[in-house]
């Protein structure tokens, strides 16, 4: 392959992961952590644990009555609970603790889905395949439901599996759950929220209800993360080991790449991130000799560097992209 | 701030008429407390049987280290609970007990802390804001509609501003509090708890590590508080401190109450000498020259001390030759 070959490749395929569907789900799980980590000081490591369980919540709904909507409603429903259940012995309690009950919960939630157990709702190790739960989602599509759309070099079908409807429709959900993030945080409640993150005591001597406002925080962020979940397996399956620990830490990567206790951050991160491990692959695909790395090496070789990008990220530039030095106090 | 109408001479001459007893019924209490109690393992740090503040003075909670001034500060702002189901506290004339921080703070109550809790990592103005408690935009499903909150947001950015004015922020506004200094971060901890006009402040140790300069403008800002109508119970080591701008003072020992009365009159009592001189004897008391009137009384306790320890250090020697003398 020549040069002008390999550039056309690489930016049509950046081009593809900047207005994937996986990518805006892993921005809406990113701006629901960006409420708990960010704003709030909750280090939650299991946020791929409510996008699994969203994802689940809406897929057997789905498989089950046919409804997209009911589907929807069961995801973030789920995710509620879970935030609740997951809340209310630990928000009390410092925030280490909190941090070691969600990696346990999301792992509950992995190994559950993972088990034979109940095999005939999720599927066990085999999961959910797209076909079972997409098509009522497919068929709300007003857009042709044969045929391909090519915008310059990004070809997709209209409707169905990864599709510009899809698309679309994400997206859209990006931008509404962005200017709700926007509205809350730039809100007197966000004000509160960032108290909290620094001194909860503080707040509570001017009296807030600060455990409210925190179980709050925890739902509206795990809901958030639900909702990138359902839009995750809308272009695939639903699969346990898909959404594990190390989703989780992509949707870190993500966050402090852009900026925590940033609106945008969350987005602009995300973005970079799939924009980037794209044109890593495509270049290690291409120059690096399949003698020396084969194709299942090269995602585990591009999550090594990404871990190595993310610990240079915490060391050197903490803040990401967009965020404010002072005002993060995990710098200290 | 409260409708209440002050007057300082009329508080003085009702306080005059207090019998200087621990536990003393007061005029018109703002606060009584009963039977706190609070035990860490088999240490008793608080018990307090009854306490009346007075509306509208400003009381001096004092004692020696380890008294249990701050314990019980905490239990009764809702920070720490008491170890006994018996305790109770009413603030104007509302049941508060085994209530959490906030609804203390909320009931009116407002507190500051030894180590000063301003938020480093906001503005001068968001930690102003956030003392607020009539902010209805923090409610959750108020804030995502801001027509809601913006008009009083208004308002709320004026009263801050009066109060940062008042106690000299106002340049800091939109700085980050972590770049103020010690003392601006206890100004500011005390200008963010009258945001929600409370109608007690309760401030612990508001001196403590605040150069003499900054000392001067605090006592004056403690004072005004008063002087427009706030109710202010605060901590403090400091005798000179107390005994200028308090109306009562109440002392602490080992958990108890020992002593109430007049700024004035209350170190001349044998109870709060005791509390001082006996355990602490070599603790200082501040700045000497405003003990004036006990400083004598003081002295001459001290010197007796020194005398029978000298005398007791002569004898030894004296013993301790008579043996030697019989060895040889």
């Amino acid at each position: 392959m020549d040069f002008g070959q390999f550039l056309v490749q690489l930016l049509t395929d950046a081009g593809g992961s900047l207005v994937s569907a996986v990518t805006a789900a892993f921005v809406l799980a990113a701006i629901g952590l960006n409420l708990h980590f960010g704003y709030t000081g909750l280090i939650n490591i299991g946020q791929a644990g409510f996008m699994l369980l969203g994802a689940y919540g809406f897929a057997i709904t789905v498989e089950y009555s046919g409804d997209f909507w009911l589907g929807l409603l069961v995801a973030i429903v789920v995710a509620i609970i879970a935030a609740l259940i997951l809340g209310l012995p630990t928000l009390r309690l410092r925030g280490d603790y909190f941090s070691i009950v969600t990696i346990a919960f999301a792992e509950i939630i992995r190994m559950i889905g993972d088990s034979p157990a109940l095999q005939s709702l999720t599927g066990g190790p085999v999961g959910i395949q797209g076909f079972k739960f997409q098509g009522p989602f497919v068929a709300l599509s007003p857009l042709p439901h044969e045929g391909t759309l090519s915008l310059g070099p990004l070809t997709a079908p209209y409707t169905g599996g990864d599709s510009w409807w899809l698309r679309i429709v994400t997206w859209g959900a990006v931008v509404i759950i962005a200017l709700i993030a926007l509205l809350l945080v730039k809100s007197p409640w966000g004000r509160v929220l960032r108290g909290i993150r620094e001194d909860e005591d503080a707040v509570r001597s001017l009296g807030k209800n600060v455990n409210l406002v925190k179980m709050q925080s925890l739902i509206i962020g795990a809901v958030f993360g639900a909702l990138g979940g359902v839009f995750y397996v809308l272009s695939g399956s639903v699969q346990a080991d898909g959404l594990g620990r190390s989703q989780t830490f992509l949707i870190y990567t993500c966050l402090l790449l852009g900026g925590a206790a940033t609106v945008f951050g969350p987005i602009l991160g995300s973005l970079l991130y799939f924009v980037f491990t794209t044109i890593l692959t495509d270049v290690v695909t291409t120059y690096v000799p399949h003698t020396v790395m084969n194709v299942t090496q090269i995602p585990q070789f591009v999550w090594i560097l990404v871990g190595v990008g993310l610990m240079l990220l915490v060391i050197f530039r903490p803040q990401g992209i967009l965020g404010n030095k002072r005002e993060l106090n995990f710098i200290g | 701030m409260t409708d209440y109408p002050y007057d300082r001479t009329a508080l003085r001459a009702e306080l005059a008429t207090v019998d200087e007893l621990p536990g003393s019924a007061k005029p018109e209490p703002i606060l009584i407390v009963d039977r706190i109690t609070r035990r860490f393992g088999g240490i008793t740090a608080v018990d307090v049987e009854h306490l009346e503040v007075q509306r509208g003075a400003i009381t001096a909670l004092i004692g020696p280290n380890g008294a249990g001034k701050t314990t019980f500060f905490n239990i009764i702002t809702g920070f720490d609970s008491p170890s006994a189901k018996e305790a109770r506290w009413r603030f104007q004339g509302e049941t508060i007990a085994s209530a959490s921080s906030f609804k203390v703070a909320r009931a009116g109550m407002v507190r500051t802390f030894q180590l000063t809790k301003a938020l480093s990592a906001m503005t001068v103005l968001d930690n102003m804001l956030l003392g607020s408690q009539a902010q209805a935009g923090e409610r959750l499903l108020r804030s995502v509609f801001w027509p809601s909150w913006t008009g009083r947001e208004k308002q709320l950015v004026e009263k801050a501003d009066e109060l940062l004015e008042r106690f000299t922020l106002h340049d800091k506004r939109e700085d980050y509090a972590g770049s103020l200094s010690g003392g601006q971060r206890k100004l500011l901890e005390m200008a963010r708890a009258l945001m929600s006009d409370p109608a007690m402040i309760m401030l612990d140790e508001p001196m403590a590590g605040v150069n003499p300069a900054l000392t001067q403008s605090l006592l004056g800002h403690i004072q005004d508080l008063r002087d427009r109508g706030t109710t202010v119970l605060f901590v403090e080591h400091d005798m000179h401190m107390v005994q200028h701008i308090s109306d009562w003072v109440v002392v602490m020992a080992e958990g108890k109450i020992v002593a109430e009365g007049r700024p004035g009159s209350v170190m001349k009592n044998q109870a709060v000498i005791d509390a001082y001189l006996g355990s602490h004897h070599d603790q200082d008391l501040g700045d000497d020259a405003v003990l004036e009137e006990d400083f004598d009384e003081l002295a001459k306790v001290e010197e007796t001390e020194r005398e029978v320890e000298e005398e007791k250090l002569e004898e030894y020697v004296e013993a301790v030759r008579e043996a030697e003398g019989e060895e040889n």
